[in-house]
């Protein structure tokens, strides 16, 4: 549960062993076009993340964390480089190709938690299967098992506006882990939370994440979570840093 | 699709507004439409009711009874004409009737009809001096046994029975035996008289061993073009004040059609814009924009069979309780379908307009969106 601020960006911590990365970011770039400025929201980013690792991206507003954690995850494309996902080259892939893969392969959690409003708890972690192939009682199961280790199966049938915030994020991670993924990214998941809610998820996260043996990047400018996190890299205009 | 499905049935407060309107429309588009099919059926009820399958009318005369003739020789052509069956006569005058002890000013307009082949709803040719009237005299006091007195001589007929939806030219129908009609005619409007023998129309019942349109081409040969054949349908299209007003209402249908597309499409576009945020998440998480769009388009054909549900009930009930005679208003299954059908073409295409607006949702848009 030590950060290792010393390892540079593109070196994994720790590795499972035989597992291929959970990420492999190679020489990435994102640009946009402001008028005739070109500005560089990822700048030759190369990063590795080990199959069970948990990384937390640092930095200020604005520097790209956020980008990157996006073109990690496939909800962005790359402007140039390669990304690989568990295995999985996904920088020539198409919308449609993509929709697919984050279906299939990630995990996300959002800084807003997004849960659909008239959902219940246990209907928001079945939406995953909706949206995919459906298994049916396989998937009815897995989302009770899940709202079990979550702590919530008597929240099961409340819709989301009766949820604590506490208890929305972690649905939210319910529904991030609902197709097993290998790679999940957690978007600022402790901003809309008071620091002691904040531990909690956190270490929730860091415990589901490890008894799954899956990956997970963490964006946050809070630095209280960089002390779960199995490695720390920071990100400033763009560029990775050790 | 569960998705939108689960959202109608746990926030129906959202789809309120475009249900009433479109609960108003699909009231409005039925109420045309039996306004339409009422007013035709007063128009020309008497034709579409006929049995036989066709009506053979002289050239010059168009599809208009009274200007045309069919003489004895013309008949014995068409009799002739191979897969011809049963022909019958078929003659039309509009006259003043009284109905049973009526004063002589209390006159209502007939249109007494003589006939060989018994159209809907009529079994068998009445006796000499009898007559079967349409329904709707019984507004005016007739019932069997009631005795109508037709024309300035005040001619009597007993009549023995009723029949449905078959007025002419916007007066009740009085069906007779042909020659009853003759003689009728001739007492009381000579100048429309015609001769022994001679019938305005033909009415034709083919055998079923060749097709109606073969048959209709068959007889106009036989009378050497003398004569044009249509069959009841065809008869009721050629009539210029049907079509001028069916093109009328169906002009109006149209309009009406068009506004529920406008009122779909902007109704379910706001929908869209208002739902930015969570179709981003539900993208973002790998939801395809077809999966999404499926879902607005569920939405739209619920939210329309609901609405087009209750206003055909309404339509139904005024259908139902409105007197007869009040206005021509006849409410029939294929015109209950046909606006539902609109209604629901009206959604989907309100719909498409949505379409754009989903494809264009960026999944990175739920970073950082709030539901």
């Amino acid at each position: 549960m030590t950060s290792a601020p010393a390892s540079p960006p593109d070196s994994p911590a720790s590795s499972a062993v035989g597992a291929p990365p959970a990420l492999h970011l190679i020489d990435v770039r994102k640009l946009y076009v402001t008028g005739d400025t070109e500005v560089a929201a990822i700048d030759h980013a190369t990063l590795t993340v080990a199959a069970d690792e948990i990384v937390a991206l640092v930095g200020p507003s604005g520097s790209g964390k956020t980008t990157l954690c996006s073109i990690a995850g496939g909800i962005l494309g790359a402007t140039s480089g390669q990304v690989v996902v568990t295995g999985q080259d996904i920088t020539g892939y198409s919308e449609r190709q993509l929709s697919a893969f984050r279906r299939e392969s990630v995990g996300f959690v959002f800084q807003s938690v997004n849960l659909v409003p008239f959902l219940t708890a246990r209907e928001n972690l079945l939406v995953v299967d909706e949206l995919g192939k459906r298994t049916g009682s396989a998937a009815r199961q897995r989302a009770d098992q899940l709202l079990e280790e979550l702590g919530l199966s008597d929240r099961a049938r409340n819709m989301p506006s009766e949820l604590s915030g506490g208890q929305r994020q972690r649905v939210a991670i319910g529904r991030a882990l609902m197709n097993d993924p290998k790679l999940v990214l957690f978007d600022e998941p402790t901003s809309a939370l008071d620091s002691k809610l904040g531990d909690q998820v956190t270490q929730l996260i860091r415990h589901e994440m490890k008894s799954r043996g899956t990956a997970a990047i963490i964006v946050t400018h809070d630095d209280r979570i960089t002390q779960y996190a199995d490695r720390v890299v920071h990100i400033s205009d763009g560029v990775l840093q050790a | 699709m569960n998705l939108a499905l689960t959202e109608l049935r746990r926030r129906p407060s959202r789809f309120v507004t475009a249900t009433l309107i479109l609960t108003l429309l699909s009231v409005l588009l039925m109420l045309l439409g039996g306004l339409l099919d009422g007013l035709t059926n007063n128009s020309v009820g008497a034709i579409t009711a006929q049995r036989a399958e066709i009506i053979t009318y002289s050239r010059e005369a168009g599809v208009i009874l009274t200007r045309s003739r069919i003489d004895p020789s013309t008949r014995a052509s068409i009799e002739g004409v191979d897969g011809v069956d049963r022909i019958g006569g078929l003659g039309q005058t509009t006259i003043g009737a009284r109905i049973n002890d009526a004063g002589p000013r209390d006159l209502v307009g007939v249109a007494l009809f003589g006939f060989e082949i018994p159209p809907v709803g009529i079994t068998e040719v009445p006796a000499d001096g009898e007559a079967i009237a349409d329904d709707s005299l019984r507004e005016q006091g007739a019932e069997i046994g009631s005795v109508l007195r037709l024309g300035p001589n005040e001619t009597p007929l007993k009549v023995t029975g009723f029949i449905s939806d078959s007025n002419f030219q916007n007066n009740a129908s009085v069906w007779v035996s042909l020659d009853t009609w003759r003689q009728v005619t001739a007492e009381n409007r000579p100048r429309a008289a015609v001769g022994q023998d001679v019938s305005q129309a033909i009415t034709v019942m083919g055998d079923g061993t060749v097709p109606v349109a073969e048959l209709i081409d068959r007889i106009d040969a036989a009378t050497n073009g003398t004569t044009a054949s249509f069959t009841p349908e065809g008869s009721v299209l050629e009539n210029d004040a049907v079509q001028g007003q069916q093109g009328t209402f169906n002009q109006i249908i149209g309009v009406t059609v068009t506004i529920a597309v406008v009122v779909v499409a902007l109704f379910f576009a706001l929908l869209t814009v208002e739902r930015t945020g969570l179709y981003g998440v539900l993208k973002a998480i790998g939801a395809r924009s077809s999966t999404l769009f499926i879902g607005v388009v569920a939405q739209a054909i619920v939210v329309t069979l609901i609405a087009s549900a209750i206003g055909s009930a309404i339509a139904v009930v005024l259908d139902v309780t409105l007197p007869p005679g009040v206005i021509p208003y006849q409410l029939g299954l294929s015109r209950v379908l046909f606006s539902v059908v609109a209604l629901l073409f009206a959604s989907v295409v309100g719909c498409a307009f949505s379409l754009r607006r989903v494809l264009r949702i960026d999944p990175a848009s739920a970073i950082g969106t709030a539901l």
